[in-house]
């Protein structure tokens, strides 16, 4: 009761716990959920947002700390830009190996994630490590690196804002573009949408795992031009694992995945505040994500029964 | 004591979902006969007879073997008390032996000398010989057939049921199967055979049974029914001609186009190799004008997929020069996942055709009326536009699928069995989109159609070519439009 | 040289030491495969026969602690069994949920029970055994038969397995399934049972994959100690063409690739230490792009019922 108490309070007790922090971890895991679901709508399963993620945030750490001087309005757009081209360059590996190789993308993309742990701990102790060289972590960023915050005194920055335009510019490239369309018609039945309509399903794919990681690259520079200001190991509690769960639960739809990225946001600082108020250790957040999944997973068959009931059967 | 029933199924009752598959549906088969069950496509033949190997459970109604009673919970029990099933696609492992196949499903330790040694102890009873060592994929379709039936008398079958045998074999294997299985039943053995095709029936069989709608509606010797009272029974009604004497083909013969006209599609010295680099097409010449349906006949791996794949665009030539519109409809065998994705609406799929090259925005309000057109157009019943396809039957599906294509290829239009899996009257209406289509002559499409049913060929097309090992020929009329020798050596390729 | 000929032995002794849990968790996920499904819970049996091996082994000494892993490894894949067999689920999403499941629940309950920083430093281990007589052969002796127990029960597993696929009738059913599952029913197989079977033998593998990690090679439980080796034991499945002594020599490979680590941490050359650490992962990207094709897959793999 006390636990969950402290989980409520951290997440909705107050105005600073929504606004700075259920929000600023919904933001992260609102462009992750993005990236996870518009490549699954490809049927692309990237795991792999999390270490495109790192990637983001190692690029656009090393864009603020060598142009800390550049003007804000120059730098924070670079920042963006070049996280996305990381992100986008690391999914880019897992997509050629697909195409060109046949890897299961599930395989490379979680071995990129170990890789990209492996490469983030490298920098913060060496090339990137701040000047006295005792902690292993970057220099913090110049003022001009730092993004802006969309309230006054509250930590929302522009990560959140940068998320929500994505969400809806992703849900109109799916529902109304042609190219979104194609992404769509590969993900529901590759074979038709080649055959049917001379869909190019490897550029398709390949594409898709570009943007992917592009809008996870976003989520790296949005952690930490917004939240860090620094480059540190361990950036991101999992949020790439938990993207997927957010994405699933918002079926794929980028609408609702605004609706679950809070929700997860939510309970991701409503375990912290549990953590700290009543010992119970926030890696509960990664059963109550499995058990989300698989809870979608169980709707997904009822839903299928109930479809093969209403349709009219094949050939017996 | 002599048995009055080898295999006996009385009062069947099964249920898929909410739809009623069988329907007090019942079976007896004397001893040392070949018996035939005959139905149309989701009459619940094959549903009847899955129960009767266990691999489905009835929800209702008895089973009997050699006069027994008994009660299947997997298909063990059935192989166990007799039975043999030969599927209609053949529940072969393709990778393994054919030793293994026939092995597979016995516990214990293996032991595959012992079992090749059965294999051709049976072979020397029997005549049906198949390699042991032999990797089943690489064995030829009839031999595959044989091996099934091995399987089935190595495990000492006494009822060998088969469903659809003669799909997939030329005219010569068919008759040495039917020879084959009235030799087995003159030996004291019985087969079930499972065919929607009258005519085939009835050239083997002892007796006939006919499933209508999950119903049985006749049970007969061979000797008390013709053709027509076959028909009669399948259909429901005393038919007035069957696609096959629909009188189409006489119907559009007249509209050939003159020698002059210029072909819409045309391939020069086409050859094909795939990605094992193995022949698929040699050195096809064709030529494909408006207002004609060009028929193409050819067994399993005789080129017809790849030769329609390269006429519909769907497949590049390796050498050789293809001359076709930029859009050819193209309505392929497998439905479900060739030409619809059954998650998606209506109005989604029929965007679909125009994904590869579409650019921008899409009009979804265009699309939904464009769908709206097609559904009405092509009495595709219970559609709309944002229904899911998969909510669909198959024939309405297929409907759906006709009329995109006919949309999207003005200029010519391929299709690929497309009345596999339907009923007659959807698959009658498939036909007749197909010929009206040819039938607009100048303004029509150049269409191209391939049917494993040879009557169906013969119905709708104007023009007969066979494929054969990768090459493609003209089959000339004959001048008695009833006789098909032509055509069935033109299967082997010793026309 | 001279220094890298004295550590020689000790690099393919760590190989192989190495290569134990990988061993296991490999072929199990090659028994899941060959029935035609993908199991990427694997992360997650193994993470947890690393904490039931923990648990057990403080409770009723080493060998309580294999058995208590196998257990926890065998139970994450009955629910993932459940959820691809029963209720049809997309294999590599509920898969990936097992994993994220195991290792959430292995985290909480280790930091519930023994605390936020407190690690249970005085497991009991098995320690190298020497084989009498074969350790003290010439060459390669020593380090082949001076092994903890889990190793010599990976010599053999390996001979059981290749005998038990392919010289019996369960065996041959099992392979049939993965190629062609309607051949199999027909055959008077019951492929669910089969499936279910081999899906938890599977997971009883990684579970003792774990229990080998902490009780024969680090001494003690981390979270997230799996480190991927679920992954990469799928990966090596690929790399082995799906058969037993492929992937049995795959996993000796990458054994070797994580011992490098141990070499080079030896040899004291200036390399970031990261480099190693990412090496087994890199690695297992280069390997699964040269031998490309899924050529030798069971063609049912990851097909959804």
């Amino acid at each position: 009761m006390e636990a969950l108490a402290a989980l409520w309070d951290g997440a909705f007790g107050s105005p600073f716990a929504f606004w700075s922090a259920t929000l600023v971890r919904a933001t992260p895991l609102l462009l992750l959920g993005l990236a996870v679901a518009v490549a699954f709508r490809a049927g692309v399963l990237n795991i792999g947002a999390e270490g495109q993620l790192l990637l983001g945030a190692a690029a656009a750490a090393a864009v603020a700390l060598a142009f800390g001087d550049a003007p804000r309005l120059v730098l924070v757009p670079a920042m963006v830009l070049v996280g996305a081209l990381a992100g986008a360059a690391w999914s880019g590996i897992a997509a050629l190996l697909r195409r060109r190789y046949g890897v299961l993308e599930v395989i490379s993309t979680i071995m990129l994630n170990f890789v990209a742990a492996a490469m983030v701990s490298w920098l913060v102790r060496g090339p990137m490590q701040e000047p006295t060289r005792v902690y292993p972590q970057s220099s913090s960023f110049a003022d001009a690196a730092h993004w802006p915050f969309l309230l006054n005194g509250q930590r929302l920055h522009l990560g959140f804002a940068l998320g929500v335009l994505a969400a809806w510019g992703l849900w109109w490239w799916l529902e109304h573009s042609a190219a979104g369309f194609r992404v769509r018609a590969v993900g529901g039945g590759a074979r038709a949408a080649a055959s049917a309509g001379g869909v190019d399903v490897g550029r398709t794919i390949s594409r898709v795992f570009l943007l992917s990681g592009a809008l996870a690259g976003v989520a790296g520079a949005s952690e930490v031009g917004g939240v860090t200001w620094a480059l540190y190991e361990g950036l991101s509690p999992g949020y790439g694992y938990t993207a997927i769960a957010v994405a699933l639960l918002a079926r794929l739809d980028p609408r609702w995945i605004l609706v679950t990225a809070v929700f997860f946001g939510a309970l991701d600082a409503g375990a912290a505040a549990m953590q700290r108020d009543a010992q119970v250790p926030s890696v509960v957040v990664q059963i109550v994500v499995a058990l989300v999944v698989l809870a979608v997973l169980a709707a997904r068959y009822v839903h299928a029964r109930r479809l093969a009931q209403r349709a009219a059967p094949e050939t017996a | 004591m002599t048995i009055a029933s080898a295999l006996a199924l009385a009062g069947i009752r099964h249920r898929f979902g909410h739809t009623l598959a069988l329907d007090d549906a019942h079976l007896t088969v004397a001893p040392g006969t070949v018996h035939a069950l005959l139905g149309e496509n989701g009459a619940g033949k094959s549903t009847l007879m899955r129960i009767a190997f266990g691999m489905l459970a009835p929800d209702a109604g008895t089973l009997a073997v050699q006069g027994r009673p008994v009660q299947f919970r997997s298909s063990a029990d059935a192989i166990a008390a007799g039975l043999g099933m030969v599927h209609q696609h053949f529940a072969l492992v393709g990778p393994m032996r054919a030793v293994e196949n026939v092995a597979l499903g016995s516990r214990g330790r293996l032991d595959l000398t012992a079992t090749a040694a059965r294999m051709r102890e049976v072979a020397a009873r029997t005549g049906l010989s198949v390699d042991p060592d032999a990797v089943v994929a690489t064995l030829s379709v009839a031999a595959q057939q044989r091996l099934e039936i091995v399987k089935a008398l190595v495990r000492g079958a006494r009822v060998l049921i088969l469903d659809e045998p003669g799909a997939v074999l030329t005219p010569d294997e068919r008759a040495d199967l039917d020879r084959w299985l009235r030799q087995f039943c003159a030996d004291g053995g019985t087969a079930v055979l499972i065919t929607h095709k009258v005519r085939e029936a009835l050239a083997v069989a002892d007796a006939i049974s006919v499933l209508r709608r999950g119903r049985s509606v006749l049970e007969a010797p061979r000797a008390d029914v013709d053709d027509d009272a076959v028909v009669a029974a399948m259909t429901g009604e005393a038919l007035r001609a069957s696609p096959a004497k629909a009188g189409g083909a006489a119907a559009i013969r007249g509209l050939v186009p003159t020698p002059s006209a210029e072909p819409v599609l045309a391939l020069d010295a086409v050859t094909l190799r795939d990605a094992r680099g193995v022949t698929r097409l040699r050195d096809v010449t064709l030529r494909v004008a408006r207002g004609e349906v060009l028929g193409v006949i050819g067994v399993e791996g005789a080129g017809v997929r790849e030769l329609l794949r390269v006429l519909a665009g769907r497949l590049a030539p390796t050498t050789g020069s293809v001359r076709r519109p930029l859009r050819v409809g193209f309505i392929p065998e497998d439905r479900l996942h060739d030409a619809i994705v059954p998650a998606f609406s209506l109005a989604e799929n029929l965007a679909l055709a125009d994904a590869g090259h579409a650019r921008g925005r899409l009009d979804w309000r265009g699309i939904r009326r464009a769908t709206a057109d097609v559904l009405t157009a092509h009495d595709v019943r219970n559609g709309t536009a944002d229904r899911l396809a998969a909510e669909l039957s198959g024939g309405n599906q297929q409907k759906f699928v006709v009329g995109r294509e006919r949309r999207v290829g003005v200029d010519a239009l391929v299709a690929e069995n497309p009345t596999r899996g339907l009923d007659l009257r959807a698959a009658a209406s498939v036909l007749a989109a197909l010929r009206d289509a040819a039938a607009r002559g100048a303004d029509g499409p150049a269409v191209v159609f391939h049917s494993t049913d040879l009557d169906e060929v013969l119905a709708v097309a104007t023009r007969v070519v066979a494929c054969f090992n990768g090459s493609v020929r003209e089959v000339p009329p004959p001048t008695d439009p009833e006789d098909r020798t032509a055509y069935a050596r033109a299967l082997v390729g010793t026309l | 040289m001279i220094e890298f000929g004295v550590l020689l032995l000790p690099f393919l002794e760590a190989s192989l030491r190495t290569a134990t849990p990988l061993g296991f968790a490999a072929l199990g996920e090659l028994v899941t495969e060959r029935a035609g499904v993908i199991n990427l819970g694997l992360e997650g049996a193994i993470i947890a026969g690393c904490f039931g091996a923990l648990a057990g082994a403080g409770l009723g000494g080493p060998y309580a602690g294999v058995l208590a892993g196998i257990a926890a490894g065998a139970a994450v894949a009955m629910v993932f069994a459940v959820f691809v067999l029963a209720l049809r689920a997309d294999q590599i999403i509920a898969g990936t949920a097992m994993t994220l499941l195991a290792l959430g629940i292995t985290g909480t309950l280790y930091r519930l029970v023994y605390g936020a920083g407190g690690a249970a430093l005085d497991t009991p281990t098995l320690a190298p055994w020497a084989l009498p007589g074969l350790s003290s052969l010439p060459g390669l002796g020593p380090v082949l038969f001076t092994q903890p127990l889990p190793t010599y029960v990976l010599y053999l597993l390996v001979p059981a397995l290749l005998w038990w696929m392919h010289r019996t009738g369960a065996g041959l059913a099992l392979r049939a399934i993965g190629e062609h599952r309607a051949a199999a029913e027909a055959a008077g197989v019951r492929s669910q049972r089969s499936r279910a079977a081999a899906i938890i033998f599977g997971g009883a593998m990684g579970g003792l994959s774990g229990a080998t990690l902490v009780l024969a090679q680090v001494g003690t439980f981390n979270e997230g100690m799996s480190a991927g080796r679920g992954f990469i034991a799928i990966a090596i499945v690929v790399l082995g063409r799906w058969s037993v002594l492929g992937t049995a020599l795959a996993a000796l490979v990458f054994g070797a690739a994580f011992a490098l680590q141990y070499l080079f941490q030896a040899m004291d050359w200036a390399l970031p230490y990261q480099l190693f650490l990412a090496f087994p992962y890199v690695l297992t990207l280069v390997l699964l792009a040269l031998l490309r094709g899924r050529a030798a897959a069971p063609l049912e793999l990851g097909r959804q019922d």
